[in-house]
């Protein structure tokens, strides 16, 4: 049974449309990619699937109930569905670890003390825990991008949204953080994300959507669609993408 | 095949090498003597009008020549155009020995030296002026402003009466910090429901920043007494005068603060949304706090701002430092106790603006190295 459902979305800004329609089936333990152009609607998505954005129609379920409309706990829908962006957005004015136990504590119901020894714990898995005290400037962008999320992830999402989080990153930093996502994938967690890193995409996804102006184009699995794509846009995506030396 | 165009030959239509020649010492050295001498000129008589000012009677040996010392004083600018003229034929010469490089150099250090030179003078001539606009007339100026008998006669009056500015200002910044930031918020509630407040807000600090706050005070503390308001008729005039000084500062305050909230990027909100935090969750854990870090310097300057306005609480009735030294100074009558509250305004206001620099300066440097 799908975790995440998605039907006939449609969102626009102003008299701009950006999704056209999208439908799109999550399940448990699945890892979904996006790719597409920029301004393909991939971000939009994401964001309107946290309900960061307001839809125009269509319906959004998250584990069977529907998540779209008036009246619904968005608190408690976040907390179900974490979102890690791609330009980190962590509290400047808070430590690292203070970045990470403020929502526990703070909605989860968690002890101060526990949440501090469960971000440690995260902390010491990617190599950070000596950055605890820090404050997120101090940090390199990957190691900025491996605390936000972090501090997804300490809130136990049921589902991880990732908003193209390698994009903001030099070159040898995407690294570490891929590393970490590819970690997340083996152990189970469910994930949609959009990205540009299509070698990473063929690896870890089970399913890879082709978005084009606000349509899911072609959709199938990573070797399918990376292999022998049937339509002419996805086609020439790809070969632009192999052009510019990104697959 | 790719078509692609070769780069256009622009070397022809290159810029010619400018002004190879090293730029001229000389002229500008000249203009910077000529300045140093009439700075000297002008120092002499600013001098000579405060010795007569100061010593009716022949001074003593030492005071002239402290006076002497002075005035050679003001001649030191010269040094850097001896240098000027030094490095002008340092340049020449490296000219005759075809060192066009090294003549350049030299050349700019020269002209450094003879700016350096004019900028001491332009400095001195202010100084000068300065003296001598206090001293002239026979010292009128000084002696309407600077008496030292009557300084020294109402200092003590005058302090114990500023402990009332002291008094207003602090209970006024207090309560205009929490009505700043609640007016602040109100203005920026979400939604239809957030409408009437936000109007509301909008109309407090439209009518506050327009009505002048000496107004203000002299409505509120005749008006409140003369309609019998229950609660405020009561009230002491100090007290009074804190609540229109927060009436007035708290719209100034509120616009700081929305400044502050509405320069935090949206994407904040977002982080702190989708981590489950309510609106006012996030409001107050993760926009506020950023946000008053970084209006704290104009927070300051309002705050500044309504220090000084504590001289206005006189026209309530309220003997204030100003209203007190208008009383000493006329009773003698002269100036000098009324810059006696000038001269304090100003030592409480410059270590303020310091502290804030210096605030502001350590929290940079602390988000910037983290804690470790």
């Amino acid at each position: 049974m799908s975790y995440l459902q998605i039907r006939d979305l449609h969102k626009s800004y102003g008299s701009v449309q950006i999704l056209k329609g999208i439908s799109l089936e999550v399940a448990r333990h699945e890892v979904v990619c996006l790719i597409g152009a920029s301004g393909s609607g991939k971000s939009t998505l994401l964001r309107c699937i946290n309900a960061l954005e307001t839809i125009e129609s269509g319906e959004i379920l998250v584990d069977g109930d529907q998540v779209t409309g008036l009246g619904v706990n968005l608190n408690v829908l976040r907390r179900n569905v974490g979102i890690v962006f791609q330009s980190y957005n962590l509290f400047p004015h808070m430590t690292v670890l203070k970045n990470i136990t403020l929502a526990p504590t703070m909605i989860g119901g968690i002890s101060k003390d526990a949440a501090e020894q469960r971000a440690i714990e995260l902390l010491d898995k990617i190599g950070l825990r000596q950055k605890a005290g820090s404050y997120p400037d101090a940090l390199s962008g990957g190691q900025q991008q491996r605390v936000a999320i972090v501090r997804a992830m300490a809130m136990d999402p049921q589902v991880l949204l990732l908003d193209e989080i390698t994009a903001a990153l030099d070159p040898e930093l995407v690294g570490d953080v891929l590393e970490m996502i590819r970690e997340l994938a083996v152990g189970g967690l469910t994930m949609l994300l959009a990205t540009h890193e299509m070698g990473f995409a063929r690896e870890v996804a089970s399913q890879v959507c082709f978005l084009h102006q606000g349509k899911i184009l072609e959709r199938g699995t990573a070797e399918e669609l990376f292999e022998n794509p049937q339509e002419e846009r996805t086609q020439q995506f790809l070969k632009r993408v192999v052009t510019a030396g990104r697959l | 095949m790719i078509n692609v165009t070769p780069t256009q030959d622009t070397y022809d239509a290159r810029l010619q090498p400018p002004q190879a020649q090293p730029p001229a010492v000389v002229p500008l050295t000249a203009a910077s003597v000529i300045v140093v001498i009439l700075t000297a000129v002008t120092s002499f008589y600013a001098l000579a009008w405060l010795y007569a000012y100061m010593y009716p009677q022949p001074a003593g040996a030492f005071t002239k020549a402290v006076f002497v010392v002075l005035w050679l004083a003001t001649w030191l600018p010269l040094l850097p155009t001896v240098q000027a003229l030094r490095s002008a034929r340092k340049s020449r010469n490296a000219l005759q020995d075809n060192g066009i490089v090294i003549a350049r150099h030299h050349a700019a250090l020269g002209r450094e030296s003879a700016l350096t030179s004019l900028g001491y003078s332009v400095a001195i001539v202010v100084l000068a002026l300065l003296v001598a606009f206090v001293s002239t007339n026979d010292g009128a100026i000084a002696r309407t402003f600077l008496r030292p008998e009557f300084i020294a006669q109402a200092w003590s009056d005058v302090l114990r009466a500023f402990w009332v500015n002291v008094q207003v200002a602090i209970g006024a910044e207090v309560l205009v910090l929490v009505l700043g930031l609640v007016i602040a918020i109100m203005r920026m509630l979400p939604g239809r429901a957030g409408r009437p407040l936000r109007f509301l807000a909008v109309l407090y600090t439209d009518v506050f920043r327009a009505i002048p706050g000496i107004i203000v005070l002299y409505l509120v503390g005749f008006g409140l007494s003369l309609a019998e308001v229950p609660f405020f008729k009561d009230l002491p005039p100090i007290v009074l005068a804190i609540f229109a000084l927060t009436l007035t500062y708290s719209a100034y305050v509120a616009e700081v603060y929305r400044a502050g909230l509405d320069s935090i990027h949206r994407s904040q909100w977002a982080a702190a949304r989708s981590l489950g935090l309510s609106y006012p969750q996030a409001l107050r854990t993760v926009i506020i706090p950023q946000a008053v870090r970084r209006v704290i310097p104009p927070l300051l300057n309002d705050f500044i701002g309504l220090q000084k306005d504590t001289a206005l609480i006189g026209v309530m009735g309220v003997i204030d430092a100003f209203t007190q030294s208008r009383l000493v100074g006329s009773a003698v009558f002269n100036l000098s106790p009324v810059t006696v509250v000038a001269i304090v305004f100003v030592l409480i206001t410059i270590p303020q603006s310091r502290f804030v620099d210096r605030m502001i300066e350590k929290d940079q440097a602390r988000q910037r190295s983290g804690s470790n």
